[in-house]
């Protein structure tokens, strides 16, 4: 069946599809060429909308419902897939091109074991027998270090946990051992300590079989680690193409260096002088949501100062959100206070005066529901204008003018638009000019750019930190992005199951030797360095040598 | 302010350009409801010049057949059918639609609150709601109308209170969507009152499913209403009303006489009518793109 | 979970019973004078009050009426002073007769459509079948109940026009005087049954583990049958049964129709001339069907739920 039809497996030639909104068709990928050869793997590197996944499913000769392609030539191994009968491309799939998907949870069949749907491709495609398919997979979770290899196939999806899912999932694009597969953005949706493991599953099962694939991501340093080759794509076009180490190293094209550029912004830190009173106090604070038996927080301490960024780091379940409900008097910690310059603030936030309140503002993960999309900006900015400082007329049109300057949007033009006519990043602006019109002393900033492709993020980063300068406000960054940390923090406290582990200035925590918790996840935290990976697993099994050895 | 002014009503007339071509845009069924619908309420407000009788009038022998003075014949009292049809529109569309909108004031406004303040207040409601819905709404009013009596006023307020269950819920649950929104919290952390957040940040996010929910419980109850009248439970002679007419003139059919068909295709027309505009309403407010 | 909504079905069926019973003690009047008429003096309707235990307080008159209920004893008629048991149980059965009758035309058809054009969204097919059952949700029962009983009865002659069965009536007589308001009541329900269906179908299409399978290189056919059936177990029972729910209430008016000696007609009877046990008899057995079914549709969902089937 390998026998070679040609220099590719895989080749593209100019191809357009098209997808259908608004009553049109528009064209998502526009001309795109590609080559891949057999054993190679390459990365396609885009922002949202770049159209990385509808080229990664294309290879399979799928569409997704609503788009079809237009025109250009798909050759899988000899195969004119664009030509090809349904009957054919359904022969191909799951056999030789296989497919991981983003979320394994929802990939995978709720009402079936693991096992079963990996042994699903080896029957129907007539690759081999049951027990033979039920054999190979406990091979392979063994291979790829599942707990209970023998066992944990014969459990449902929902019994297994997200990680060990993504990994399972890698297992079962193997089964018919196919000689392409294609992983859409396997580990986005997976905190970091979690993401290394689904990497080196994917990367050592990936060399150990010599397969094809196409590594589909938006983060440049997960894709450094896994692909030969980077394709970077925007808007449906084809910006650059190199072997990875070149492309790291010597990036040819404008919008290619702007993407290598996010990650060098860096905020001058400023020490925390001694006699500095903080702005905001936090008190042994332990809480939990109404019904809950277990407290999402304990015993949690840290005071923030005037002009300081102070960034929460935690993964999924640390508490860090929970920490700024408790701050904004959503959630009524069990015990603990919090202060505000000096001030114990009433926990509900009911209960807080106007002058309490605007003091505090906060900006949240997804800008697209922070905005109510009925409001036109003028309103969405205005109300805290007319609602704290009773601001109304030429006053009040003079403010908005000066608020939309500092986020550096046009008034004449934006301020009677809705939400929707707006980008993601310029609706993140918006919500920052909504917290600034209250004249508040301290934000919270909530994952704000956890949504955001990493240019436009990397402006509002900057946004920030200028009018930290010129304002003096003090920032809480709620994180689970390092580089963000890197970026702007001045202190950084870390946090794991409701409890902060370790806190201090930014150079204290981010230079070894760090807390247990914090090493692996500052370790875990992929660089642009195509050789990372590869030191850091070779040093985590000899730290486990040393261990075992010690025992 | 004369800026404003002009600016409003640029704004109107551009509104009602962009009303004129989605009408013009719209499929052949959207069409066809909107024309129904129109040539219903131009009936229904003029009924007493379109009619060629009066209400109530007995003006012939009982069950004429169809002819040119009577054109859809008379009925068990020997009044003229066309008269009873034309005026039925008046008379049961009108409850009809009185009712909707009380159930939709009682059970949106408590729909909304309950999400909104959540805690007990929603769980109460929940629950009380939870077992009137239990009990099938033509068996619920056929219950309370043996309690209170079969009279109009108590028809309208018993369907009203059983039909705002049902709005409640919808009302709730489509508020629930919003609640959960981010700038709810960021209005809530803002120090808004309950005021502010219902009118102000919920209610423009959730008006279009409430349109089109109106419309559709304007159907239920309609359609509910004419069953109770076909029982002879609901509205009760000498007032024209379709359901009724049906009854009264049921007989006929045995002799292969398409009367009493007339008011009932009356009541289906209608029906068909809004769900075809209610229909086409969604689909495009829905932002279901799936035509292809 | 399991435990948890059959509680609360109880509860409900309870709640149910409660304003039946407070709703009719609300009535100006009781029993005894309704019975009585006007010619009562004051000292027979104490008497008559005593020995219908109306003088005793509501709640000890609740308690002893819910009990006989349990026991299968409805009490006695106003209208005729029979026994409400002795009608109850020939009506009871007529209307499950056709009611079960007409489900076991409409279930299967409207199944079979419904996943039809789910699976052949936006075709033609699918597009007149929106159309035809949007029309025909919007049309009174009455209204199809006539056109057929004229068609198929007036014009035709094919079935009779009253299906007026009686206790000696056999089997096969019964299925054919009922044939037509079954029909009616299948063109009525089928309706819903295939645009929830279609709904429910679609929804559970539109999973990622659908596409997943497609692009395993799975037949079309082993998709849905292997992947999304076990998971559509649940939406398809929920909507027959919630359909069955609503033949018990749409039959209602197509016995009045047919005059048809049902339990629907018998409430009907009972509501013009407010008898007022017969109206509590009726209403709380539609009521305990209703809440009983949608009970079973809850159950048969949580019991084919795999993430409830197979906990961790």
């Amino acid at each position: 069946m390998n026998t070679d039809h040609g220099q590719y497996l895989l080749e593209m030639n100019d191809l357009h599809i098209e997808g259908f909104s608004d009553g049109q068709w528009h064209e998502i990928v526009k001309g795109f060429n590609l080559e891949l050869k057999r054993g190679e793997v390459l990365g396609l590197i885009g922002e949202s909308g770049a159209g990385k996944s509808t080229i990664g499913i294309a290879a399979m000769g799928f569409c997704k419902a609503g788009c079809r392609i237009k025109a250009g030539r798909i050759r899988f191994d000899g195969i004119e897939l664009t030509d090809a009968s349904e009957e054919t491309k359904r022969k191909l799939r799951g056999s030789r091109i296989a497919y991981v998907a983003q979320s394994a949870a929802a990939a995978f069949n709720p009402a079936h074991k693991l096992i079963d749907q990996f042994s699903e491709s080896v029957i129907q495609h007539g690759v081999g027998t049951r027990e033979e398919a039920y054999a190979d997979a406990r091979d392979l979770y063994a291979k790829i270090k599942m707990p209970e290899p023998d066992t944990i196939g014969f459990r449902y999806p929902h019994q297994v946990s997200g990680g060990q899912l993504q990994r399972a999932m890698t297992a079962m694009a193997l089964s018919c051992r196919p000689d392409l597969i294609i992983f859409d953005e396997p580990t986005t949706a997976l905190d970091v300590t979690t993401q290394i493991e689904v990497l080196a599953t994917i990367r050592d099962i990936v060399d150990y079989f010599n397969t094809s694939a196409i590594y589909i991501s938006h983060d440049l340093a997960v894709v450094a680690q896994m692909a030969d080759k980077i394709v970077v794509l925007r808007y449906g076009e084809l910006i650059e193409e190199a072997e990875t180490r070149q492309m790291l190293a010597d990036p040819k094209e404008n919008y290619t260096k702007s993407l290598w550029a996010v990650r060098t912004f860096k905020k001058l830190s400023v020490p925390r002088s001694t006699h500095s009173e903080p702005v905001l106090r936090v008190n042994d604070i332990t809480a939990r949501y109404p019904k809950a038996t277990q407290p999402v927080l304990i015993d949690v301490n840290f005071e923030i100062h005037r002009g300081e960024t102070v960034a929460i780091v935690g993964e999924s379940g640390s508490g860090k959100s929970t920490a700024a409900r408790v701050i904004t008097g959503l959630l009524s910690p069990q015990e603990g206070s919090v202060e505000f310059e000096g001030q114990t603030l009433p926990s509900d936030c009911g209960n807080r005066s106007l002058e309490q309140l605007k003091k505090i503002q906060m900006i949240y993960q997804m800008p697209d529901t922070a905005v109510n999309p009925r409001h036109r900006i003028r309103k969405i900015v205005g109300r805290p204008l007319s609602f704290y400082l009773g601001l109304e007329g030429s006053e009040k049109q003079q403010r908005l003018n000066e608020l939309m300057e500092m986020i550096e949007m046009d008034p004449k033009q934006f301020l009677d638009r809705y939400p929707g006519e707006l980008s993601g990043g310029q609706k993140q602006r918006i919500c920052i000019a909504r917290a600034l019109a209250a004249d508040p002393g301290f934000i919270i900033c909530d994952e704000i750019t956890s949504a955001l492709d990493q240019l436009v993020a990397e402006g509002i980063l900057r946004l920030l930190d200028r009018l930290q300068q010129e304002l003096g406000l003090a920032y809480m960054f709620i994180t689970h992005d390092l580089a963000t940390v890197r970026a702007i923090a001045d202190r950084v406290i870390v946090m794991l199951d409701g409890r902060i582990v370790e806190q201090g200035p930014k150079l204290e925590v981010l230079t070894p030797p760090h807390h247990e918790y914090t090493e692996l996840l500052l370790s875990s935290v992929p660089e642009m360095n195509p050789d990372w990976m590869d030191n850091i697993m070779a040093q985590r099994a000899s730290q486990k040598g040393i261990q075992a050895a010690g025992n | 302010m004369r800026l404003i002014t002009a600016d409003k009503i640029s704004l109107s007339a551009d509104r009602l350009s962009r009303a004129y071509q989605l009408l013009t845009e719209a499929p052949l069924s959207a069409k066809f409801g909107i024309i129904v619908i129109a040539v219903y309420i131009f009936v229904a407000l003029f009924a007493p010049w379109v009619a060629p009788f009066g209400e109530s009038e007995i003006v012939g022998r009982k069950f004429q057949p169809w002819d040119d003075q009577f054109f859809l014949g008379t009925d068990h009292l020997g009044r003229d059918m066309l008269t009873r049809i034309v005026f039925g529109a008046r008379n049961t569309v009108g409850i009809a639609l009185l009712t909707t909108i009380l159930a939709f004031v009682l059970g949106g406004v408590l729909g909304i609150l309950a999400a909104v303040v959540g805690g007990w207040v929603d769980q109460l409601l929940s629950r009380i709601v939870d077992v009137f819905m239990a009990i099938p709404a033509l068996i619920f009013a056929m219950l309370l109308l043996s309690i209170f009596g079969t009279s109009i006023v108590n028809l309208i307020v018993i369907m009203s209170v059983i039909d705002a269950t049902r709005i409640f819920r919808i009302a709730r649950a489509v508020s629930m969507n919003v609640v959960v929104m981010d700038y709810i919290e960021a209005a809530r952390v803002r120090g808004e009152k309950l005021p502010w957040i219902i009118v102000q940040e919920i209610l423009p996010n959730i008006s279009a499913p409430l349109a089109a929910e109106f419309g559709l419980r304007f159907c239920f109850v309609f359609l509910t209403i004419s069953a109770l009248s076909f029982l002879g439970l609901g509205i009760q002679p000498p007032i024209a009303d379709w359901g009724s007419m049906v009854r009264q003139t049921a007989v006929l059919i045995t002799f292969d006489d398409y009367t009493p068909l007339i008011p009932a295709a009356a009541i289906a027309l209608l029906t068909v009518a809004v769900n075809f505009v209610i229909d086409w309403f969604l689909h495009k407010t829905s932002g279901l793109k799936d035509e292809h | 979970m399991l435990l948890q909504r059959i509680l609360l079905g109880l509860l409900t069926l309870f709640a149910i019973t409660l304003i039946i019973f407070l709703g009719v003690s609300m009535l100006p009047g009781d029993a005894a004078e309704a019975i009585l008429g006007q010619a009562a003096t004051p000292e027979t309707v104490a008497a008559l009050r005593k020995q219908l235990g109306l003088d005793l307080p509501a709640h000890t008159r609740y308690l002893t009426w819910l009990g006989n209920i349990l026991q299968g004893d409805f009490g006695v008629s106003i209208g005729n002073g029979r026994e409400i048991n002795e009608v109850l149980g020939t009506r009871l059965y007529n209307t499950i007769f056709l009611a079960a009758f007409a489900a076991c035309i409409a279930v299967p058809l409207a199944v079979i459509l419904g996943i039809l054009a789910a699976l052949y969204r936006n075709s033609f097919y699918d597009r007149s079948v929106n159309i035809v059952t949007l029309s025909s949700i919007s049309t009174p029962e009455f209204f199809v109940a006539y056109i057929l009983l004229l068609l198929v009865s007036v014009k035709a002659g094919w079935l009779p026009s009253l299906s007026n069965v009686r206790v000696d009536t056999t089997f096969a007589e019964h299925l054919e005087k009922t044939l037509l308001p079954a029909l009616v009541l299948t063109l009525v329900s089928m309706a819903h049954m295939m645009r929830m269906t279609r709904a429910a179908l679609i929804n559970l299409l539109s999973n990622a583990y659908i596409e997943m399978a497609t692009l395993k290189g799975l037949k079309r056919f082993r998709v849905i049958i292997h992947h999304a059936l076990p998971n559509a177990w649940a939406p398809i029972v929920n909507v027959i049964v919630l359909n069955l729910a609503y033949l018990i209430v749409g039959v209602i008016v197509v016995e009045v129709v047919f005059v048809y000696p049902g339990l629907g007609q018998y409430l009907v009877d009972a509501v013009q001339r407010r008898d007022m046990p017969v109206v509590q008899a009726c209403c709380l057995i539609f009521a305990a069907t209703y809440v009983l079914l949608n009970l079973i549709a809850d159950v048969l969902s949580i019991l084919t739920n795999p993430r409830l089937l197979h906990p961790k």
